[in-house]
């Protein structure tokens, strides 16, 4: 496995939705490589017959009746919104398409 | 660059091609959270903290809408993964309220199925089904400035109500062979979905609300040499076109890509790989705006919810909850009912089979049924722009006013006029013949005193019949029917009139 | 103010002395809750444990309480007892940053479970404690609003991430504090601040309402200064939540009662485990650390229990795959800070530009460092050799815990490596304060519950050393019953808290 470059840095945060700066890529990339490195050693030691825990208590089918609980009112829904408008929350110009 | 048409690209290539369709399950609540799954609320007041996405919610899974999906998997002849997981499909949007959507990746509920889908002729067409499996709906975005779309407006308002609402997403492996029947069988394809879905009383199946959605993949490979399998052949570039909302517009897509794709082949030009949009008005695609690199969704099974593992027992026992395919229940119904092609297509085409099945049920002839929901009834919804099963009148209330007629108490004419009172509110047929006093007036001496009058009016009439002109003695029908307002068994005066001129009817 | 009260200093009480005062009538709620916000105006000043003090809510509740047991209305046990709680929990009206600026000035419209159940047992909120941002860190130095001070040696870090809730208790701010621990974010601060904090079993305390950082990992818990009052504080945060999927369908443990058996000092036929790989034997602990450690197993033994060593190998891989998981996850669950619905938004021209606008100036060094790793190992391509694999390597953890608990009833192992370091010291090197942690992961990667008490001052540099007790999944009370051995123990030694012994901090005028 090879460790994270700069570039790698660059593209995951934009992934993540980090808007990164010459200064912190150049800050953060090093450091994880660091991490990276120290962490890939969990490839090692588990073979293919070991399975995958998700989740560490055992347990399934943990359901919910079909039944209507109240809703928030739409001021509390909207109290903490950065800008909002009729009823809704409002964002600055989407480009690109509908997901 | 030469314009192929949709027949001639299918003449030239091989079209391949596949369909996702979301269905918007019809629970009381949403997906993970106990917020209204109805539509058209105010924006923003069926969101709590779970489907607003605030942080410290969590999601809990609705058990009805497991239930659905399991069953829906089973009409579309699914195996049901004993146990299943839901994942998280990471991607950043405004109307998706955490940015991920909780949906199933690796691990679907629902797999490996096969539907069968009639086409007009009564070619039966099985399309193989990759996958069903459970997800959560968006929010609304609206586009504010501009031109109301999204390119061009200045900012853009979120409604989360949708968010949350559950989904199915029912995949389809690669179809392949259709040939120029592809574009009709992707339709019948989806229309077969919206009416198992229906018939399932699982979504009310309304494409025109969104309700069940298409996604159309289409590619085209070129037509394999004589003695090679077609098989061999790699499959080409392929377009999604999103969101195709109507029968109508699905076909009208398939046959817009294919021509659009056969025409750049052609020319020699590359086909792109891309997410296009569909236009209603124009009838065409134009491509979405074209991704650097594809999307990594970083899937991960949702730490915050467990496995569903079904019970095999509850499974068979949800499998004798699913009714038979609509294409054998259609062929079974018109059978019995003996309906013409015609008659048939109509009733499906208003929704009405259910309905006319519910009144032969309560005792109706299937004719009689047919003639009401065909008849009166749909141009009472059309008037009033609601679906048939919306009127204020049940297939028992039918059944009544028919018997009303078939025991002789009222008319035709009278029954309309019942049935205007039913669908006014003022009670049940017998009720409103009652109240309105619609009986049909067969007291004799009555209707003997409202002919001589008639025929007191009319003294040259008499003669006419007894000189052989029978059909004369329909002015004194009419003049009858007239004095009674309508409520006089017209076969009753009309023997009565020969009578008085003597001569047996 | 009653001779008796005006006589004690009311914030040096256990919680559990002044539910009994409270229930006596020797003191009212108005009373303890008024003399705890004296004390925080007196000494958070260089000590910041909390971020945002709720003086008149507390003072409301307090009236409420005291009004009610005037009138004869039957409370529950700890009404009147006031608390602080961690930042992480969301609590409707009361500002809720989880240590972010990305949430500065946010007012949830909802509480949190763990904080509806704390309000049901009429404790009065005194505040919100500090942390670090979005509890990633094991000094409270990541946090968005300004470290913590250990009150131990204010130029000392007092653990995370919920150093602000561990240095409110050891600075007597406040008798109980809650807390949430991913990979000991409970039990470190614990450690190193000579209180108490309790990792629950996973799914037995709600997490609806905590704002998530690894949601396979996480958990609420109880803290105090004593075993007792963690007990009492246990009780009321735990139990079914049909809102959190994850919550275990079972009664709380009886931790109390537990802890009252384990006062009596009797272990007979308790079979305690030292883990080898935590206990330092392959050098790395500091000295005081080792020698407490011993000291306390010594005392275990008197009690009547038996120490077996055990092998967990398998745990030279737990670090790693907590890197993993945590960051993975993380980079999920923080995805939803975007701008749109609440918090802060760096407006720009689209969305798009305006989510990385104020993402980047939203989110701190550490937090992006996690959040960047998330995404790495969960993306295409990767996902198998990071992601895959740590879910097996947890699977690892979780048999040599069953394997080890085959052989005894718990696990012990100092809580950390060292006593507090300084702060700064290690706030550039990631990999180092990543060590801090390498005790208390594993149980959060089994899901098992852990607590973590003082076990003494190290005589190097009369700093705290902490001591882990660990139990297998639903045997919390198990915890409890060691833990308040060794403690009344240790008290017996030390003629009482070994917290009574911190410094006196300069009061504030």
């Amino acid at each position: 496995m090879s460790s994270l470059d700069r570039s790698d840095v660059a593209r995951l945060a934009g992934l993540a939705r980090i808007d990164m700066s010459d200064a912190d890529l150049d800050r953060l990339s090093g450091q994880l490589a660091v991490i990276v490195d120290a962490v890939a050693k969990v490839a090692e030691v588990a073979g293919e017959d070991v399975p995958a825990t998700s989740h560490p208590i055992p347990m399934a089918n943990i359901h919910r009746e079909d039944v209507v609980r109240p809703s928030l009112a739409q001021d509390a829904a909207l109290s903490g919104a950065p800008d909002a408008e009729d009823g809704r929350f409002r964002v600055p110009q989407i480009l690109g398409e509908e997901a | 660059m030469t314009t192929m048409t949709y027949e001639q690209a299918m003449e030239e290539f091989d079209p391949v091609f596949g369909i996702e369709v979301h269905v918007e399950l019809n629970t009381k609540t949403k997906m993970f959270c106990g917020c209204a799954n109805e539509f058209g609320a105010e924006p923003n007041t069926q969101v709590c903290p779970v489907c607003l996405g605030l942080p410290g919610a969590m999601p809990v899974t609705n058990q009805k809408a497991v239930e659905s999906a399991i069953r829906l998997g089973l009409a579309l002849g699914c195996s049901i993964r004993e146990s299943s997981r839901f994942a998280r499909k990471n991607y950043f949007y405004p109307d998706l309220s955490k940015d991920y959507q909780i949906s199933q990746y690796d691990e679907p509920t629902c797999y490996e199925g096969s539907l069968d889908v009639v086409l007009d002729d009564g070619t039966v067409v099985t399309v193989a089904i990759e996958r069903a499996h459970m997800e959560e709906d968006a929010g609304k975005n609206t586009h504010v400035g501009g031109s109301g779309g999204i390119q061009g407006a200045d900012y853009s308002l979120v409604d989360y109500n949708r968010g949350g609402v559950p989904l199915v997403e029912i995949v389809t492996k690669p179809i392949t062979g259709m040939g120029d029947r592809t574009a009709e069988v992707a339709r019948a394809y989806v229309a077969t979905i919206r009416d198992i879905v229906r018939g399932l009383g699982i979504s009310d199946g309304r494409m025109e609300q969104g309700s069940v959605r298409a996604d159309v993949n289409l590619s085209l490979r070129p037509k394999g040499v004589a003695g090679e399998s077609q098989d061999d052949v790699p499959f080409g570039k392929r377009s999604e076109t999103k969101n195709v909302n109507s029968l109508r517009a699905i076909e009208r897509a398939v046959r817009f890509e294919a021509s659009r794709q056969a025409s750049l082949l052609l020319a020699g030009k590359p086909v792109v790989q891309e997410t296009r949009h569909w236009h209603e008005d124009t009838s065409s695609t134009t491509p979405g705006r074209s991704k650097e690199e594809a999307e990594d969704y970083r899937y991960f099974p949702e730490p915050d919810l467990l496995p569903v593992e079904p019970a095999r027992e509850w499974v068979e026992e949800l499998r004798g909850t699913i009714p038979e395919h609509p294409a054998k229940m259609r062929a079974r119904l018109r059978e019995e009912w003996g309906f013409s092609d015609l008659e048939m297509r109509d009733a499906v085409a208003a929704d009405a089979l259910d309905l006319i099945a519910s009144t032969v049920a309560a005792g109706t002839s299937a004719q009689a049924a047919r003639k009401w929901w065909m008849g009166e009834l749909s141009r009472v919804a059309n008037d009033r722009e609601v679906a048939l099963a919306a009127l204020p009148v049940t297939p028992a209330g039918i059944a009544e006013l028919q018997g009303l007629i078939d025991s002789g108490k009222i008319n035709d004419k009278l029954a309309r006029q019942a049935l205007e009172g039913v669908l006014a509110g003022e009670g049940s047929p017998s009720e409103v013949v009652a109240s309105r006093g619609l009986e049909v007036v067969s007291d004799d001496s009555a209707l003997e005193k409202a002919v001589d009058d008639a025929l007191a009016a009319q003294p040259d009439v008499l003669a006419k019949i007894q000189d052989g002109k029978v059909q004369a003695a329909g002015a004194i029908v009419g003049a009858v029917m007239k004095a009674t307002r309508g409520q006089a068994d017209a076969g009753r005066v009309r023997e009565i009139i020969l009578q008085r001129a003597g001569v047996e009817g | 103010m009653s001779e008796t009260s005006s006589l004690t200093d009311w914030t040096r009480a256990t919680a559990a002395r002044m539910a009994d005062a409270l229930a006596a009538g020797e003191v009212t709620s108005v009373e303890l809750v008024q003399a705890h916000l004296d004390r925080i105006a007196a000494v958070d000043g260089p000590v910041h444990a909390f971020l945002h003090i709720d003086a008149e809510g507390a003072l409301e509740t307090a009236r409420a309480v005291d009004a009610d047991r005037a009138a004869g209305v039957s409370l529950p046990r700890l009404a009147g007892v006031p608390i602080g709680i961690k930042d992480v929990l969301v609590t409707k009206g009361l500002p809720t940053t989880a240590g972010s600026r990305i949430l500065e000035g946010w007012i949830p419209p909802y509480d949190a479970t763990v904080t509806r159940r704390v309000r049901e047992a009429r404790m009065p909120i005194l505040g919100k404690t500090n942390m670090d941002e979005f509890a990633m860190g094991s000094s409270t130095e990541h946090s968005g609003y300004g470290p913590t001070h250990n009150p131990w040696d204010l130029s000392r870090i007092p653990g995370g991430s919920g150093g602000g809730s561990a240095a409110a208790l050891a600075a007597f701010e406040a008798p109980l504090t809650i807390g949430s621990d991913t990979g000991g974010s409970i039990r470190q601060p614990a450690s190193v601040t000579a209180t108490v904090g309790v990792k629950p079993t996973y799914g037995g305390v709600s997490r609806f309402g905590a704002i998530a950082l690894a949601s396979s990992l996480d958990q609420l818990g109880p803290c105090g200064r004593t075993v007792l009052d963690t007990a009492l504080l246990h009780e009321v945060m735990g139990g079914h939540d049909e809102m959190d999927a994850t919550s275990l369908d079972e009664p709380v443990p009886a931790v109390v009662s537990a802890a009252l058996e384990g006062a009596a000092m009797d272990l007979t036929g308790v079979k305690v485990g030292v883990v080898r790989e935590l206990s330092g034997a392959d050098g790395g602990y500091q000295a005081g650390v080792t020698q407490r450690f011993e000291e306390s197993l010594a005392r275990l033994r008197d009690m009547g229990a038996e120490v077996v060593e055990v092998s967990c190998p398998s745990f030279e891989y737990a670090l790693a795959a907590y890197y993993v998981i945590l960051p993975s996850e993380a980079s999920s669950n923080l995805a939803k800070f975007d701008s749109v619905r609440f918090g802060l938004r760096v407006e720009r021209s689209t969305v798009e530009k305006t989510m990385l606008a104020t993402r980047a100036e939203g989110f701190g060094d550490e937090v992006k460092r996690r959040i960047i790793l998330g995404t790495y190992a969960l993306s295409a391509g990767y996902y198998d050799a990071y992601y895959g694999s740590a879910q097996k390597v947890r699977t690892l953890v979780q048999r040599d815990f069953d394997a080890a608990f085959a052989q005894c009833d718990v696990l012990v192992s100092p809580t950390t490596p060292t006593t507090p370091f300084k702060i700064g010291e290690r706030i550039d090197d990631p990999l180092a304060m990543y060590l801090n942690d390498i005790a208390t992961i594993p149980a959060n990667l089994a899901g098992i519950p852990g607590m973590s008490l003082p076990s003494g001052l190290a005589p190097e540099d009369g700093l705290p050393v902490g001591f882990q007790i660990l139990a297998p999944a639903h045997e919390d009370a198990r915890l409890y019953r060691i833990g308040a051995a060794l403690e009344a123990s240790l008290a017996a030694e030390w003629g009482g808290p070994l917290s009574a012994q911190a410094p006196e901090l300069e009061v504030a005028q």
